[in-house]
């Protein structure tokens, strides 16, 4: 396998990465979602974030379920081996491909139905596995592809299109995801890409389980007065608890941030997350002040958003199994087949 | 009684309470039998319970080889009280029961054609053995001396063995082989020694082994390269990867590292379970997931997309009995239909059906092999009787210079010598098109896979057209299916003319070997044919064309398999015959035979073809 990118003549106004690409190596199909769906906004920062990490593409896998959000990893990444699931049900291809190959990075996205309904199993324990991936929920309080239902997540009050109000309690992702063990939990806009592409890169290379909820306004269904996910009411609702910066290891550190503001993270790799406290009391590396605000921020009505819980000691599925450093997809048949005297062995030992 | 004694072809059968120990105890007496020269087949007829039930073992031993359920027990060693009138009347006349004595009974009034030997087991472990553990253990190492005796076995056999599974634990084995002497001193000075069934030592065994079929399964996944497993505990499938995890922690782990190459996870559910080997699958390693029953249900939605999106997958499907929870602990075959079209739309799958577990090690090595080459699912479908008993069958044998067959990948290399590759183009018109690994290459070979409707270069579509083409493509890939999975077994009396035949599969193998010669000694010859896979060869409707009859012995209520045979060609359907067995038993040579008989009896009321017959 080789990940060697040959070198392409490109017109000089087109700017590149550190690795050569273009922004266009990062694109996919045409987007076929409602113009204005908070979808695209996220499609459009993943190829961002990646393009700025400079990852080769084809080293990223993108997985997904079933849902207009689960439709667009067809619109980023056209050179990623893609995987469009059933629904509900990413996690677990996800956790295998990933045991097949730790050496590529996994992207999940999913809706609010896929991921807080059908497949809240799947969600949960791909977190108390560890999985090292980023999956991000693309949440709009509705079931966009089946015309609008209220989906899991959707605020007990909120009204849909049809005008029924949800009577039922709300699964907040974000504190299920802390108290799963996720080791980096975050909560961004689809309307906010300086704060969502800095979270989808950190959250990319978090060498763990990373989750990002990301409101995502469905405007054929859920984007009215008396919905509590439409744009308007997350503007006027959304407060940051901070401002993420992702330095990668490799980068040389030129911002200049404010004494004191700034909490600076360091990851094993060298790569540094920078992160300027817009709360002054604010600490995300404790997971139970993380889930202690984030209820509270629900019990006030207000969205939150930012960064809440890192752990920079983070680990994942494959150090707690102890597999193998070579990935298991590349292990041959000396490796993997014992030779017919050891099944001689154990005839004997069943006589 | 009988007037001399009779040599290996009996039945003993062990009645005990599930959680006493009686276990390990019964397998050790079955385990002589083996180390006797004499081909034995124990079988576990065990609740769905941790502790306090009714279980029974039942030993055959039958120096013909019959190894399938005979029925009926000519010695029954009675060791739970709550079942001690029926285990009595289980007895064949001339029989023997052995029973503890410790408390006075007049269990002579019972049955005046049975031997009634008792053994204060009790009381004996009271004043032998100090703590209250080993005094309930040893009562079951006790019987098991006492039948040595009775039997005429060889002590040293069985001290041997103690000696073999207490290896390393030492403090353990004293204590056994006392418990064994006592049993042995009691029954030869109390009992009168040696009854009128016997075992004799004979050399019957040379490549013979004794093993659960599902343990050969696991370690034919270790064979076959599998890296990755998904499961869901539910009986009687999990010891599969128990079987696998015991294996590759002997064979699979890195000596200089410690390292883990392979990892085993168990999910959340069957739907986790089965995601986690199709994602593995994928990105090209070997993976699998094992279930039974209701897990078989829950796993449908994804054996579609693997089947749809043309994913590799084996899955182990150890079947149980009945719908819903069925008989959790009782055997049928009778996910045959269901696992042939798993999932929604037009699906078919590929099934393979061992029938030993000296089959179960090689369908499992080639399964892996087989899903690659047909980027489709497959499905080995065993049984509790088979998976989850100890089987005398042929040894294993793997030949090195065996290669996995990966079958239609391109990796980087591949990918540059191609031009225009496309996920679903069937280049060969095999049906089989060339996939390709996530990674493979900087900057080809990149596609989305996907159960939605797809051309052949994976785009979405719902183009009626492409949507055809597609699902055609995949019909022709199901009829080249057909030259690499294993061809039935067909075995025409030798030198007898009959226009009698018979087709079956699975574990059904032993008893009806044995129904075979039965008939055949009545004068009555069949010539026989074991389906070993789905989709059936062109074998099958030859063998059904050249007789006038054929009986299809299944273990199922629906006659399943005759079903999928009158499902894929034109057939003839009154010839078919079903012989039904359903009562979660495994079947036997009596029932197949019977069953025969009665249908060719002119004297016998007809059954109604379709009909069939069934267990009572
Ligand atoms: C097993 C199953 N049940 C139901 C559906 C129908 N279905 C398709 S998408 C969807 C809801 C998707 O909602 P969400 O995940 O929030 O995605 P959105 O469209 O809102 O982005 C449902 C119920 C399905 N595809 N599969
Ligand atoms: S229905 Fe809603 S979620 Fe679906 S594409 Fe349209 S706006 Fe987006
Ligand atoms: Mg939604």
């Amino acid at each position: 396998m080789s990940y060697m990118k040959k070198p392409q003549f490109r017109h000089p106004h087109i700017v590149e990465n550190d690795i050569g690409f273009t922004r266009r190596d990062y694109e996919g199909g045409m987007s076929t979602l409602c113009a204005g769906c908070g979808h695209d906004s996220i499609s459009s920062a993943i190829m961002q974030a990646v393009f700025e990490l400079s990852i080769e593409p084809h080293r990223i896998v993108k997985l997904s379920g079933i849902g207009c959000s689960s439709k667009t990893p067809t619109y980023f990444l056209g050179k990623s081996h893609g995987f469009n699931s059933v629904h509900g049900r990413m996690p677990s291809i996800a956790t295998g491909a990933n045991l097949a190959n730790k050496d590529l990075f996994y992207l999940g996205v999913s809706g609010d139905g896929d991921s807080a309904s059908i497949g809240l199993g799947q969600f949960a324990h791909v977190i108390r596995r560890r999985l090292n991936m980023l999956y991000i929920i693309e949440n709009n309080g509705a079931y966009g592809l089946t015309k609008g239902q209220s989906s899991a997540t959707a605020d007990v009050g909120s009204r849909s299109k049809k005008g029924e109000t949800n009577i039922y309690n709300p699964i907040d992702v974000v504190s299920l995801a802390i108290d799963m063990g996720a080791t980096f939990v975050a909560r961004s806009f689809s309307g906010d890409k300086e704060q969502l592409v800095p979270l989808i890169k950190a959250g990319l290379m978090h060498p763990g389980f990373a989750f990002i909820d990301c409101l995502s306004p469905c405007v054929t269904f859920n984007d009215h007065v008396g919905s509590t996910k439409s744009y308007d009411f997350i503007r006027e609702h959304n407060r940051a608890v901070n401002k993420t910066d992702f330095i990668p290891m490799k980068n040389e550190i030129t911002a200049n941030y404010p004494e004191g503001a700034t909490e600076v993270i360091r990851s094993h790799d060298g790569s540094e997350l920078r992160l300027q406290k817009l709360e002054s009391e604010y600490n995300p590396v404790n997971r139970a002040a993380a889930l202690d605000q984030v209820v509270r921020a629900r019990q006030s009505g207000t969205v939150l958003t930012g960064l809440f819980y890192v752990d920079t000691e983070a680990n994942d599925l494959h150090s707690v199994l102890n597999t193998s450093s070579k990935p298991l997809n590349q292990l041959n048949k000396n490796q993997l087949c014992p030779e017919s005297d050891k099944l001689k062995s154990i005839n004997e030992s069943l006589r | 009684m009988h007037s001399e004694s009779v040599v290996n072809d009996f039945v003993v059968k062990f009645a005990n309470v599930n959680g006493s120990g009686s276990a390990s105890a019964n397998h050790l007496f079955a385990k002589a039998v083996f180390r006797s020269g004499v081909p034995v087949s124990p079988r576990n007829i065990f609740p769905s319970n941790i502790q306090g039930l009714p279980t029974w073992y039942e030993v055959r031993v039958s120096e013909k080889g019959y190894t399938g359920r005979r029925g009926g027990a000519d010695i029954v060693v009675a060791m739970n009280a709550q079942t001690f009138f029926d285990d009595v009347n289980e007895v064949e006349s001339g029989g023997y029961l052995i029973y503890d004595s410790t408390k006075p009974t007049d269990v002579g009034v019972l049955r005046d054609d049975v031997t009634f030997l008792g053994i204060p087991l009790m009381d004996i472990c009271l004043h032998e053995f100090g703590n209250i553990t080993q005094r309930h253990l040893f009562k079951n190492i006790v019987y098991v001396g006492a039948l040595c005796a009775l039997l005429n076995m060889e002590l040293g056999i069985f001290k041997n063995l103690i000696k073999e599974q207490f290896k390393g634990k030492e403090k353990l084995v004293k204590p056994n082989e006392k418990a064994l002497d006592i049993g042995f001193q009691y029954a030869h000075d109390q009992l009168g020694g040696p009854i009128d069934f016997r075992v004799e030592r004979r050399d019957l065994l040379s490549n013979k082994i004794l093993m659960e079929g599902n343990d050969a399964l696991g370690l034919g996944a270790v064979y076959g390269g599998a890296t990755v497993v998904g499961w869901y505990p539910i009986t009687p499938s999990t010891s599969v990867v128990e079987a696998f995890s015991k294996y590759a922690d002997q064979f699979r782990v890195d000596e200089g590292t410690g390292e883990q190459l392979f990892s085993i996870v168990q999910a959340e559910d069957e739907l986790s379970a089965i995601g986690m080997a199709i994602g593995a699958n994928w990105s090209g390693a070997r993976a699998f997931t094992a279930t039974s029953g209701p897990g078989i249900s829950l796993m449908s939605e994804f054996l579609g997309l693997a089947y749809f999106a043309e994913i590799p997958l084996v899955l182990f499907n150890i079947q149980r009995g009945g719908p819903s929870t069925g008989l959790p602990t009782r055997t049928q075959q009778s996910d045959v239909v269901s696992c042939a079209f798993a999932s929604h739309g037009d699906t078919k799958q590929i099934l393979l059906f061992p029938s030993s577990p000296t089959e179960c090690f090689e369908f499992s090595a080639q399964s892996f092999d087989l899903a690659d080459r047909l980027q489709t699912p497959v499905i080995v479908l065993s049984d509790l009787d088979l998976g989850m008993n100890d089987w005398c069958c042929d040894e294993l044998q793997w030949d090195d210079s065996r290669e996995f067959d990966r079958g239609k990948v391109l990796d980087a290399a591949g990918l540059d010598a191609v031009e225009n590759w496309g996920r679903y183009r069937d280049v060969d018109s095999d049906g089989i098109c060339y996939r390709t690994y996530p990674g493979a290459h900087s900057s080809k070979g990149a596609y989305f896979t996907r159960g939605t409707s797809h051309d052949s270069d994976a785009r979405y579509t719902e183009s009626g057209a492409a949507y055809v083409e597609n699902v055609e493509r995949l019909l022709r890939k199901y009829e080249t299916s057909k030259k690499y999975i294993p061809k039935p077994i067909i075995d025409y009396t030798e030198g007898k003319k009959t226009s009698y035949g018979i087709i079956y599969y699975g574990s059904t193998e032993p008893a009806l070997r044995e129904s075979l010669d039965e008939l055949l000694e009545g004068d009555l010859p069949l010539n026989a044919l074991r389906i070993r896979s789905f989709p059936l060869h062109a074998e099958v409707y030859e063998f059904i064309e050249q007789h006038k009859t054929i009986f299809v012995v299944e273990q199922n209520r629906d006659a399943q398999m005759r079903q999928l045979i009158i499902s894929q060609q034109n057939v003839d359907m009154s010839k078919l015959v079903p012989i039904l067995h359903f009562d979660g038993t495994p079947i036997t040579e009596r029932f197949i035979s019977n069953a025969i008989k009665d249908y060719l009896d002119p004297k016998v009321m007809p059954f109604s073809l379709g009909q069939g017959k069934r267990a009572i």
